[in-house]
């Protein structure tokens, strides 16, 4: 699978401003990237749901501009929402996805109920799928997707909206997949989510590619976990961070508001020990330590990292409505515009 | 390619037809609504419009304005569709281009001879009959049901290029109330005044009516009007066959290239 300089604009916003992917066969690519990146935009290109205004790209070998109907053959699709028919129950609408892959009724029949088995709801398969759990939903959009056995795998931003229990059955799943062989491109807006399951992670934003390499390159660059203290007085910020900045292995970011000072830190428990003993070390009273603690680097602290401003969100693409599908952002402790809710 | 689009059109046309099933709701307005039309004007207007004969008259009519009006199904359908995400799917498989929407269509057509059935029913309450032969019958029903058919492709145009289902609700409907009462369906076309008369001549909807009648054997006018003339009112028949095509021969592919290019959100 591969993209060259993708480029789409609505109106006045670039969508898309240039994007290059490169999944080779067999690997998991995760697009990661806030709200309105491209993510979604990037997806539908590659599926041929949606022309670029320039830009090439070629799934299993097909051109997505001149052999569309190659590419539908070679990939599932699982969206952002489950497009599942509320009506219709899960086993009928997989033969639905089925039958409309081609595949012969016999197939499409024998396929439907194998893949309810794998995705643990042979048990609810004959109940109309409006009284599905959102994670069975998602299970049975993703199993739709991988009816035909496709040889490529788009799955955009599969557990988002899921509870952490949701969440959970949807790695389990997407895992197998992973080991079965397809070639897989996943996009998420969660590190911890492209870490678990992807071989090389794509940071998109504002339409670019800003950064590619492994879960742990991207760590390394991002200088792996940030150190987070609260302290008790706005008057104490500034000892607190000369304190962190001598420990950190960058600049401490300093949140007045929320008397807040983070830092990232190369070796987290080591650092937090230094912290630690310094600050006993400044005596009783001078600084009033209410909360600190190590956070493993969430999507913020990389892009604070990578572009100096949080991930922000941009409303205007069609990515939609999303707020409350971040709820569950476990890896975060919130970064400066963080997704809130560390649990 | 013809075989891939019959064979893709009647997978979804299946699953349309199951979701209508799971869901009897959905067919309440189509069966209930012609069934109060017809009471409605069977013994409201009757008396002042001519009795029994308006009767026979109106019938006819009431059926071409309720296949007519079932094309907001299609609209609702495919809006419905594109919302919930599930037009992107069907994009993103390998099937025809035209299946989703022919499939609705179809699916349509069912709802509309159910309804067809149970309004037929309802006319023999209030007294109308078929007074032709039935090879005059069964040409009249296939004429209501190619025409069901043509006024769905409308509707799925509408349909897809609606963002939401409020806006499908009100917009799959507006646009049928002028076409349906500026017509031949409730009083003579010769009756309207100047350029609505027009308008009601060359209705497809009027043509339809009138054709129908014909064939049902009913008179064309209510008592009491003489026989219209002109060409559309000599070629009912014709013009009404015709006007249905070339609806299909407009709005098909109208419908197609917005589903080629349709953005679900």
């Amino acid at each position: 699978m591969r993209a060259e300089a993708l480029r789409k604009t609505y109106g006045t916003t670039r969508a898309l401003d240039g994007v290059d992917l490169e999944i080779p066969a067999g690997t998991v690519l995760g697009l990661l990237g806030p709200n309105g990146a491209g993510k979604t935009t990037t997806v539908r290109v590659l599926t041929t749901l949606l022309r670029p205004d320039s830009g090439r790209a070629w799934v299993a070998g097909h051109d997505v501009l001149a052999e569309p109907d190659a590419v539908r053959r070679s990939i599932g699709l699982s969206g952002q929402y489950a497009a599942v028919d509320g009506h219709l129950t899960g086993y009928e609408n997989l033969y639905l996805v089925g039958r409309l892959y081609g595949m012969s009724r016999a197939d499409a029949r024998s396929r439907s109920r194998a893949l309810l088995d794998r995705f643990r709801l042979a048990a609810d398969g004959d109940r109309p799928a409006k009284g599905y759990s959102g994670g069975m939903r998602r299970r049975l959009d993703l199993a739709g997707a991988l009816i035909a056995e496709p040889a490529v795998v788009v799955l955009d931003e599969p557990t988002t909206g899921l509870d952490p229990r949701g969440r959970q059955e949807t790695w389990d799943v997407i895992s197998e997949l992973v080991t079965d062989g397809a070639t897989v491109l996943l996009t998420t807006q969660y590190l911890e989510e492209a870490d678990r399951l992807a071989d090389t992670i794509a940071v998109i934003d504002a339409g670019r590619v800003i950064a590619r390499g492994s879960a742990d390159e991207l760590k390394a660059q991002i200088g792996g976990e940030r150190l987070e203290l609260v302290v008790a007085d706005t008057a104490q910020l500034a000892v607190a961070r000369a304190v962190l900045a001598e420990v950190g292995a960058a600049e401490p970011a300093v949140d007045e508001h929320l008397r807040r000072v983070s830092v990232a830190v190369d070796a987290g428990p080591k650092a937090l020990i230094e912290v630690l003993r310094r600050f006993d070390a400044l005596g009783e009273g001078e600084v009033a330590v209410l909360d600190i603690a190590l956070h493993r680097p969430t999507l913020d602290d990389v892009f604070l990292t990578l572009t100096g401003h949080p991930a922000e969100e941009r409303t205007d693409e069609r990515t939609g409505d999303r707020t409350d599908g971040r709820a569950g952002d476990r890896a975060g402790g919130g970064g400066p515009a963080g997704p809130g809710a560390a649990r | 390619m013809l075989v891939k689009a019959t064979r893709d059109s009647s997978v979804v046309a299946w699953r349309n037809l199951v979701t209508i099933r799971r869901n009897p709701d959905l067919l309440f307005g189509a069966v209930v609504n012609p069934i109060v039309f017809v009471l409605l004007f069977a013994y409201v207007f009757a008396g002042s419009l001519g009795g029994e004969g308006y009767r026979h008259f109106l019938v006819a009519g009431i059926f071409v304005q309720t296949v007519a009006f079932n094309s907001a199904f299609t609209t609702l359908g495919l809006t419905n569709d594109l919302t919930k995400g599930l037009i992107d799917r069907f994009r993103s498989l390998p099937m025809s281009r035209i299946a989703v929407m022919l499939g609705r269509t179809t699916s349509d057509l069912v709802v509309s001879a159910v309804t067809l059935v149970i309004m037929t029913g309802a006319g023999l309450v209030v007294g109308w009959r078929i007074q032709g032969s039935v090879t005059g019958a069964v040409l009249g029903y296939g004429l209501l049901l190619l025409f069901a058919f043509a006024m769905s492709w409308i509707g799925a145009w509408i349909g897809l290029l609606c963002r939401t289902v409020e806006v499908a609700q009100s917009a799959g409907l507006i646009w049928l109330f002028p076409v349906s009462f500026i017509a031949s369906v409730f009083v003579s076309a010769q009756t309207l005044p100047g350029p609505l008369r027009a308008f009601a001549e060359w209705n497809p909807v009027s043509a339809v009516s009138d054709a129908t009648r014909s064939l049902f054997g009913n008179p064309v006018q209510p008592p009491g009007i003489a026989p219209a003339t002109g060409w559309v009112a000599e070629h009912a028949g014709l013009y009404a066959v015709l006007s249905s095509l070339a609806i299909v021969a407009v709005f098909m592919p109208l419908a197609l290239a917005r589903y080629r290019r349709v953005a679900s959100r």
